[in-house]
């Protein structure tokens, strides 16, 4: 039999990054097989390549034994690929029917006119859902009104309706609620049933054991394995995702803590942070390992006042500290390195001056008026410490490159002289040499200045590398801590994926 | 904190800008093309016309707009805010009527002035409290504001003309050193905005906020209150633009002033405030307004209809918006 889709050598590149490496992967019909790697291993990349969203810059795509080249999403639509992103892409004004029929809705003609056949929209959407043994859903309704785990299914059968054999689902279960997982399930198999290919991406060990036939293991935009499921065990794959060595990106300096400088209590805010408890000392990196949607960032939100805490404590070195907005959080000398530096971290039509004073301003200021003499040093000296290169503190960020944005971003918080600084994935999307600069800079604020650092991070090197002790997230709670000597990749993905088993270790 | 010096990296690499860079980067800022563009067309003008370079001609073209100059500095500000303010000609409308009101109820001058700037004042802030606190977008809040002023102004006053107003009233019809009032009252509200915005912490924070207001909040500053600011001095700007208007005629007529919120939107976006928010400046929307009516000059003196323009202006928005867009997309792909 030939395998309805068949990938060899596919290779991509990006402005400093080489997403795939001569990559390949081949699935049946009728087959659900599982992608998985870390975050950055590479699966985007490749299920855009398959989707046509990307092309390969080199490498053969087969699809029922024939050569493909797709220029765009539409092509591989006509062939039967069809793609259910992590981010459903659905119109909320337009009702089920109309979602599940946009952009090929059946048409009927009135004498020269065609024009679209609602009654056939609605008896078809109606066929459809029922074919997934839905029978529940009014088509006539607002996808707007319907619940993640609804719209979920409107998506499954849009791909339907373009008769897709091949049908991509990116972290299906992410959102979803248990008994919408139940139902998920049962729809997957039922198409595998009426042999579509599914290539099914998730995080969850658990739910690839369930479904999956083969899987498919990706590290670093490399090919690692392909597997029969039935052939391999979770310590397995997760060795395999994981398993390379940490090399000496990490100038981790020695720590002796201090006395805490943050302590939370039981901190609260539906629904991604529960019951959280932990302290930070002076001195020392935490760092927060986790996966996509496990409650990392919101945490931090909470902490840092942009989501107050509906309850428990923040003690900021030993004191009871109210906070509800980012200013409060500034003010109690808490600094925060959001996770999207272009959207959160910076004003990007702003220059460096401008931008490495931000948090400072009332500070920098006499009778309200800003002393440009003084910006203009500490602008200066922010290039300096932090060597960003740049030919003038007048330079717009917008045109720095995205390691030395985040060092602007970097120096406006320490212009702060905060006490307590967040770091959410500092290094994302940055080349090597920025990045161990970076680490550099981070380890020598820890140990040589006594700045307390929690820092939240997808890479679990840089978790391990980095951190004295590693706190894990799953489902918005804490649920294991290792000390640095002890934390090892094994151990900290385990924590983060594992089946269920809530015994994990806790300090 | 200890006092030790922070970490330094690394030595880095740096090229500075030498002097012919920066005068460029003046020339062809969009303050310099305006203010070229003045200087050309009052030259060649001149040149070709006698009585276009008569100084009462000359005067006229910095003084007939000066009030839409006014309102264009509080509009820009408010723009930069990432905000827009579409009842302009109504407040106007109302503020004026209210000016002329009070000096003939026997009210002093110089009250009758100040009252209406306070008004202003006090609309700027209704409005922002509905942006900021509310979160309604700004064209809809001024939108309803718009008519609301509009339909009050034609209920209680339609169709009347207030005259008889004393003569020390007449604020726009003075003259301080020769030079007409209006364009003193233009130099001072574009050189205080400008210094305002360009050297005050507000200031930095009304771009940071109008540029990326999520990043702005989440550098400790008050965005809200940020925003209620600028329209407060918007509404201030309005009010003074109201009282020129109000004075330098012997008559005010109960109405709107037709499209006078779009001339003033048109000032800013001309003058180089980006639509979208957090860049412009207010010394380049005065410079727009004085260009736009060195225009219509022209087009008298050149015995084209001044109907025209209105499309002069419409060219200008799109040439200006259009550059403005390619300059951004030149940068997002660095």
């Amino acid at each position: 039999m030939t395998p309805i889709l068949q990938l060899d050598n596919i290779s991509k590149q990006f402005p400093g990054v080489k997403a795939l490496d001569n990559v390949r992967f081949e699935m049946n019909t009728g087959e659900v097989h599982a992608l998985l790697g870390e975050n950055g291993a590479g699966k985007s990349t490749l299920i855009k390549i398959i989707s046509g969203v990307y092309k390969p810059d080199s490498g053969v795509m087969r699809f029922d034994g024939q050569p493909v080249v797709f220029n765009n999403p539409r092509e591989a639509q006509s062939k039967g690929i069809a793609t259910i992103y992590q981010e459903l892409s659905l119109y909320p004004e337009l009702t089920v029917a109309e979602n599940i029929f946009m952009g090929h809705a059946p048409k009927r003609s009135i004498g020269p006119l065609k024009v679209i056949d609602w009654k056939t929209i609605n008896e078809r959407a109606v066929e459809l859902l029922a074919s997934l043994h839905i029978y529940d859903m009014d088509v006539r309704r607002k996808v707007g009104s319907l619940n993640v785990g609804n719209r979920q299914r409107v998506e499954i059968a849009k791909a339907l309706s373009i008769n897709a054999r091949v049908l991509i689902m990116d972290e299906p279960t992410a959102a979803l609620t248990e008994s919408d997982v139940e139902q998920l399930f049962q729809i997957v198999r039922l198409l595998k049933e009426r042999n579509v290919g599914i290539i099914y991406i998730s995080h969850r060990l658990q739910e690839v054991f369930e479904l999956a036939d083969r899987v498919t293991v990706l590290r670093d935009g490399q090919y690692v394995d392909t597997r029969p499921v039935s052939e391999t065990s979770e310590e397995n794959l997760i060795s395999m995702m994981v398993g390379r060595t940490i090399d000496n990106l990490f100038p981790k300096l020695p720590a002796a803590p201090g006395k805490p400088v943050l302590e939370v209590r039981n901190l609260n805010h539906a629904p991604l942070t529960k019951n959280v408890s932990f302290k930070v000392h002076a001195g020392e990196i935490v760092g927060i390992a986790g996966l996509v949607g496990s409650g990392r960032s919101e945490l931090a939100q909470v902490i840092f006042g942009m989501t107050p805490a509906q309850s428990g404590e923040i003690l900021i070195e030993g004191q009871r500290a109210d906070i509800r907005s980012p200013g409060q959080a500034v003010k109690m000398g808490i600094a925060y390195v959001p996770e999207d530096r272009g959207t959160q971290g910076l004003i990007k039509q702003m220059n460096i001056r401008e931008n490495a004073s931000m948090a400072v301003l009332r500070s920098l200021s006499r009778a309200s008026f800003i002393k440009f003499g003084e910006e203009r040093k500490l602008a200066k000296e922010s290039i300096e410490q932090l060597s960003i290169r740049a030919y003038s503190p007048e330079q717009i960020v917008n045109k720095l490159s995205g390691g030395n944005q985040q060092k602007v971003v970097i120096s406006k918080w320490l212009a702060s002289k905060p006490r307590l600084l967040i770091m959410d994935e500092p290094t994302r999307g940055i080349d090597v040499g920025a990045k161990s600069e970076i680490h550099r800079l981070m380890s020598e604020l820890a140990v040589k200045h006594g700045l307390a650092v929690l820092m939240i991070s997808s890479e679990l090197p840089e978790v391990l590398g980095m951190s004295d002790r590693v706190l894990v997230m799953r489902e918005g709670q804490i649920v294991a801590e290792f000390d640095r000597a002890e934390a090892t990749q094994e151990k900290v993905a385990t924590a983060m994926m594992s089946s269920g088993q809530k015994a994990a270790v806790t300090a | 904190m200890t006092a030790t010096p922070l970490p330094k990296i690394a030595a880095n690499s740096t090229a500075a800008p030498t002097w012919t860079r920066r005068l460029r980067s003046i020339i062809f800022s969009q303050e310099g093309i305006l203010a070229i563009g003045i200087i050309l067309l009052l030259v060649v003008m001149s040149l070709g016309f006698e009585r276009f370079r008569a100084p009462r001609n000359l005067l006229d073209i910095f003084q007939a707009n000066a009030y839409i100059a006014v309102a264009a500095v509080g509009m820009s500000i408010l723009i930069i805010s990432g905000n827009i303010d579409i009842s302009v000609g109504s407040l106007v409308g109302v503020l004026a009527i209210l000016s002329g009101t009070m000096v003939t109820s026997g009210f002093p001058a110089w009250v009758s002035w100040i009252v209406p700037i306070i008004v202003g004042g006090i609309v700027g802030a209704v409005n922002g409290f509905f942006v900021a606190y509310l979160r309604i977008p700004s064209i809809v809040v001024t939108l309803g504001m718009s008519s609301i002023l509009k339909g009050s102004l034609i209920i209680v006053l339609g169709g009347t003309t207030i005259y008889n107003m004393p003569t020390d009233f007449f604020l726009a019809q003075q003259a301080w050193l020769g030079i007409p009032s209006p364009i003193w009252f233009m130099i001072i509200a574009t050189v205080v905005g400008a210094l305002w915005m360009r050297y005050s912490a507000t200031g930095r924070a009304i771009y940071a906020v109008g540029g990326n207001a999520e990043a702005a909040r989440l550098s400790g500053i008050n965005s809200q209150r940020t925003t209620m600011t600028a329209f407060i001095i918007n509404g201030v700007m309005v009010g003074i633009c109201s009282v020129m208007y109000a004075t330098q005629f012997n008559s005010i007529q109960a109405s709107v002033p037709p499209g006078l919120e779009l001339q003033v939107i048109t000032s800013a976006v001309v003058g180089g405030v980006s639509i979208l928010g957090g860049t412009g400046t207010v010394i380049g929307s005065t410079l727009a307004t004085i260009l736009l009516r060195a225009i219509l000059s022209s087009m008298v003196f050149l015995s084209v209809s001044p109907y025209w323009l209105k499309s002069v202006q419409g060219v200008l928005i799109l040439v200006t918006v259009l550059v403005d867009i390619l300059r951004r997309r030149r940068v997002n792909r660095q």
